[in-house]
């Protein structure tokens, strides 16, 4: 069983979608969606949830207005400044404990709140295990944890070939847990200054974890000029072009239609992307 | 005021609105606070005159004064620093720099030193006051990073425009935290609107009043204009998608400088959101 990360850097390139259309190409398989504070493939995917759990991911400050005394401490000591008139907010709370420690009077505690939820759910393109961030909270790269944890175990145990992995934007922190030790990251790039800018930093932190990259030009056509610089980037960095997608208002389309571009004919974006398929399993089979 | 960009859908235009609107107003103080991919530099092309490093403190123990009384690892909520015998073990990327172990260490064996996160950059782009920070490769944390940046607002400017990070969590909260209003930037497509929605529940529980931008407005289907009417979001610009203007923005070009015709629009969008602080 191979694990892959289809990750980006700058967002909106392109991942969910070619995620979805990888899973519809492949047929043994569990998918992951990695990306937990915005997630989209099930709008694609329209899963039936099979099994529901709450993610209970870090602790909060609590102060019992009875036993405090108003002497300050907390406030002094909180270096995230998420004590004010001795309440705590609970957005900048950190979870460090350091105010209860601090606390004369004994008067905070930490509680542990839910800060999110997962599934396991069934696709049409096979098991899918995805997650729901609570709005404004922390620990998304806990949860991406579990989300992969969840979706290697399913793997493992119905004895499918890959986990596909739809990871998030940036450099991040649930960037790294989605992407330390799995098989291989697919990069969806677009031949903009900002989409190889972003590039450039998601391959050094793919180096830094030392996991192989491929890279996939989305919208090649809007600036053919960028995508060959991409290639020769590509090139002398040793990573394998999986392929050149053009741009087409029929992706669009498609994602209105809740279809994958293999589902749903998007023509040269349709072929494309099952040449990335097959590149792709020509890899991993290799690795 | 601040006004901060967001979208929860990552490449709907954040960084193209946050630096036309910037260049449209002329004097105002611009932060990127996108800082796992900072991009505003390659449009704002700022003549960059400072560069801070940024660091969190982390634990450094005194292996002489230490008895191994275990306390620091006791107190240390994100398994940063571990006791093994005789031996202290830190994990400095776990550690997000609460001070906790130095201050409950009853021997004052622990002292902090700062680790290197990234970098604040700062310069000026004609009449913008320009600032971004940039996360270190491999590096896990940008909130403690995000909050120095933000700690560079003056108010010697009557504006501040801050780009935000896409999605919704702790990167993008403490990017907006503060602002007087939010702008979310998204396209009328499920995907964004899906994001969007868990962008303005995020505004709701920050208390941020927000308007929309709809960019490639003529893709897609009408769901996003629906939504905003039944949530009574304003729709306060619109921009149609135009392959001249992505092949502008491939290049690094701003919207208002290879339209000019933009410019008005979003002097306009600035005096709209004025009025709604108001």
């Amino acid at each position: 069983m191979k694990q892959f990360t289809v990750i980006s850097g700058k967002g909106g390139t392109g991942k969910t979608t070619i995620a979805a259309a990888l899973a519809t190409i492949s047929d043994s398989h569990v998918l992951a969606d990695c990306d937990v504070d915005a997630a989209d493939l099930h709008l694609i995917l329209d899963p039936t949830v099979d099994k529901s759990e709450e993610f209970h991911g870090g602790k909060t400050a609590c102060i019992n207005t009875e036993k405090c005394t108003q002497c300050d401490e907390c406030i002094k000591r909180c270096r995230f400044d998420a004590i004010q008139n001795y309440t705590v907010d609970a957005i900048s709370c950190e979870g460090c404990g350091v105010c209860v420690h601090a606390c004369p009077q004994g008067a905070i505690s930490m509680q542990r709140h839910v800060s999110g939820q997962w599934f396991i759910s069934h696709t049409r393109a096979g098991y899918m295990v995805h997650a729901k961030l609570g709005i404004a909270e922390e620990n998304s790269g806990k949860l991406v944890t579990l989300v992969r944890q969840q979706a290697k175990l399913i793997a493992e145990k119905e004895h499918k070939h890959y986990v596909i992995i739809d990871g998030p934007p940036g450099i991040g922190c649930p960037v790294i847990a989605a992407i330390t030790g799995v098989d291989l990251l697919l990069a969806v790039t677009e031949p903009t200054l900002s989409g190889i800018h972003d590039l450039e930093r998601v391959v050094g932190v793919a180096q830094h974890f030392n996991v192989p990259v491929m890279v996939c030009v989305n919208k090649y056509d809007i600036n053919p000029l960028n995508a060959s610089k991409i290639e020769e980037f590509c090139g002398k960095n040793g990573m394998e072009i999986a392929g050149k997608i053009p741009y087409d208002k029929n992706v669009t389309k498609a994602m209105v239609n809740k279809k994958s571009v293999i589902e749903y004919p998007c023509g040269a974006v349709t072929e494309e992307v099952t040449r990335v398929w097959g590149k792709m399993s020509q890899r991993l089979k290799n690795l | 005021m601040v006004i901060s960009i967001a979208s929860g859908k990552g490449g709907t235009g954040k960084t193209t609105i946050a630096t036309s609107l910037a260049l449209s107003l002329g004097e105002v103080q611009f932060l990127d606070c996108d800082v796992e991919e900072p991009n505003a530099y390659i449009f704002l092309k700022p003549h960059l005159t400072k560069r801070i490093s940024v660091g969190i403190p982390v634990p450094k123990v005194d292996e002489l004064k230490c008895t191994f009384c275990r306390k620091c690892a006791e107190v240390c909520e994100f398994n940063a620093i571990v006791v093994i015998k005789k031996k202290v073990l830190i994990f400095p990327e776990l550690c997000h720099g609460c001070g906790g172990c130095s201050y409950i260490c009853p021997e004052k064996a622990i002292k902090e030193v700062e680790r290197s996160i990234g970098v604040i950059e700062k310069g000026t782009s004609g009449k913008i006051d320009f600032v971004h920070g940039v996360l270190n490769v491999g590096e896990p944390m940008a909130p403690p990073l995000i909050r120095q940046v933000k700690q560079c607002i003056t108010n010697k400017y009557k504006s501040v425009i801050i780009d935000a990070s896409p999605g919704t969590s702790c990167p993008v909260v403490e990017a907006v935290k503060g602002s007087d209003f939010c702008l979310l930037v998204t396209e009328p497509t499920p995907f964004g609107l899906n994001d969007l929605t868990l962008a303005v529940e995020m505004l709701k529980k920050l208390t941020i009043p927000c308007g929309v931008v709809i960019n490639c407005a003529d893709i897609g289907d009408d769901e996003v204009p629906k939504y905003c009417e039944r949530e009574g979001i304003p729709i306060l610009m619109t921009i149609p998608w135009d392959r001249r203007i992505a092949a502008a923005y491939s290049t690094g070009i701003p919207l208002v400088e290879a339209f000019p015709e933009y410019r008005n629009r979003f002097s306009q969008l600035y005096e709209n959101i004025l009025e709604r602080v108001r």
